[in-house]
């Protein structure tokens, strides 16, 4: 479903990513983790050019996303994404957040769309605040609604960038929750997480990146049981005990 | 002669000027070229503010050119030029309304650009980085996600500059306008004897129409953020 042939982008002199070489395959749950700075970010960025990549191919379904003829709004609008700061639109309720593409963009009748979008809201849990405006809801709650808002475009494809990373600890259960299922009812999806528990749990294949280069691809057992990488054991070990390698070190 | 029998005697000339036997002037005059100025400045301001943000290089850079030209000369010499310069191009002379309508639109047109571009800039790249990434083209983006916010936040920068316009409006003088400063100096001429009673006068209406509008968009805002968030406070960090 998406194949990264030979990836390069720079910032300016900065190689972020190097020598991308990925497939992932329709209803694959994969996990991109690694140090902050390592290209993981960018990486899922660049799947729906928010991004722009200076080498190589990306390709979703056959579509090159960075080609010249590629239809992009169209592209972008079967692509789930979901931001670290969530990004609702604070100006509308949860639920003309969720109603506000279909309708604008002409696949649905504004009913429709409403009644989707009330089923799509039940479904993260958030059906009692659909009159909410963002504001009036936690940082959980907002990130559900953003998911909800992700799924109203019915895509074929979600990208979440560190989902969990701007939540108080208390409300990363409920959106892994929603994660969790989704990826359950057979969504591919591709997260940006240092929920090593979620990855453990949900994730069919673990991604692991360290200065734009992919260097572990394993399955969740894999990874924790006996990675490879000396980065990666050096992650993961740092990751589970933090105190005492701060300490030592 | 007492305050009120200057006000007695000069308030329909204060008001209309000479209208309706000679050319409409006084505070209807100011109020109509005040209100066609916000009317014309603002749509224009959002135009140039958009070009300013844009992401084309040859929509942006005109527009920035024009921007810095007006921002760096004061409104009294754009004034002249509209006057002055105008006609060699046009062929005929302008009258005085439409040159200061039209030294009105683009002042203030350019200070609104920089208002619009701000209000934009602040509101971060998320909310761009969110519309698009639902499909929406860069116009849409604008139009259903952007300005709507934008526009809310800029509100007490808006009104500054109308409160400005109002003001300016005054400059007219300087080209033998009859907008109410003007009349109210015909007046200080004809009565020579109350100078202070006639500005203060004059004052007192500028200061009512600016207060008034300052007022008008507080409660406009006011009521913007009970539409917009209601109990906002009160509702942050409850968890579920």
């Amino acid at each position: 479903m998406i194949r990264f042939e030979n990836v390069q982008k720079w910032y300016g002199a900065y190689h972020a990513l190097v020598d991308i070489d990925e497939t992932v395959a329709k209803g694959e749950v994969v996990v991109v983790c690694g140090p902050s700075g390592s290209g993981k970010s960018t990486l899922i960025r660049t799947l729906n050019r928010l991004e722009p990549i200076q080498g190589g191919r990306i390709l979703i379904d056959g579509h090159d996303v960075h080609g010249r003829n590629v239809k992009l709004n169209g592209l972008r609008a079967q692509i789930g994404f979901v931001f670290q700061q969530f990004n609702l639109f604070p100006h509308l309720t949860a639920l003309q957040n969720c109603t506000l593409a279909p309708v604008e963009l002409g696949r649905s009748k504004p009913a429709e769309a409403r009644e989707q979008a009330l089923a799509l809201l039940d479904r993260v849990g958030l059906a009692a605040k659909a009159n909410a405006y963002p504001a009036e809801l936690s940082g959980g709650q907002q990130q559900r609604v953003a998911i909800a808002r992700a799924l109203a475009q019915a895509p074929r494809l979600m990208l979440f960038d560190e989902p969990t990373s701007a939540l108080d600890p208390e409300m990363v259960g409920e959106v892994l929750l929603v994660m969790r299922d989704l990826a359950r009812d057979g969504m591919t999806m591709m997260c940006v997480t240092h929920e090593m528990g979620f990855a453990r749990d949900v994730a069919d294949r673990v991604l692991f990146m360290d200065a734009g280069r992919v260097l572990e691809r394993a399955t969740p057992a894999e990874f924790f049981g006996r990675a490879q990488h000396p980065r990666a054991k050096q992650f993961l070990s740092d990751i589970r005990t933090p105190f005492v390698n701060v300490a030592a070190a | 002669m007492t305050v009120l029998q200057l006000v007695d005697t000069y308030w329909l000339y204060f008001l209309v000027g000479q209208y309706p036997n000679g050319p409409l002037g006084g505070l209807v005059l100011t109020l109509l070229l005040a209100a066609l100025a916000l009317a014309l400045a603002l749509p224009f301001g959002l135009l140039l503010g958009i070009a300013r943000v844009s992401p084309y290089r040859a929509v942006r850079w005109p527009v920035s050119a024009l921007v810095f030209v007006v921002r760096g000369t004061p409104l009294l010499m754009v004034v002249f030029w509209a006057y002055f310069f105008l006609p060699t191009v046009t062929g005929k002379k302008t009258d005085q309304f439409s040159t200061m309508l039209i030294a009105l639109v683009v002042f203030d047109g350019a200070y609104l650009a920089e208002i619009v571009r701000a209000g934009i800039f602040g509101l971060g790249r998320g909310q761009m980085e969110a519309a698009r990434s639902i499909g929406f083209s860069y116009a849409q983006a604008m139009r259903r996600v952007i300005l709507p916010q934008a526009l809310r936040h800029m509100l007490p920068s808006l009104v500054n500059q109308f409160v400005s316009t109002i003001k300016e409006t005054s400059l007219g003088y300087i080209i033998g306008l009859t907008e109410v400063s003007f009349v109210a100096s015909q007046i200080n001429v004809q009565v020579f004897t109350m100078p202070a009673q006639v500005y203060a006068v004059l004052a007192l209406t500028y200061f009512i129409l600016c207060f008034g509008l300052s007022r008008f968009a507080f409660w406009l805002e006011a009521r913007g953020r009970r539409r917009a968030a209601p109990g906002r406070a009160a509702a942050r960090g409850i968890p579920t």
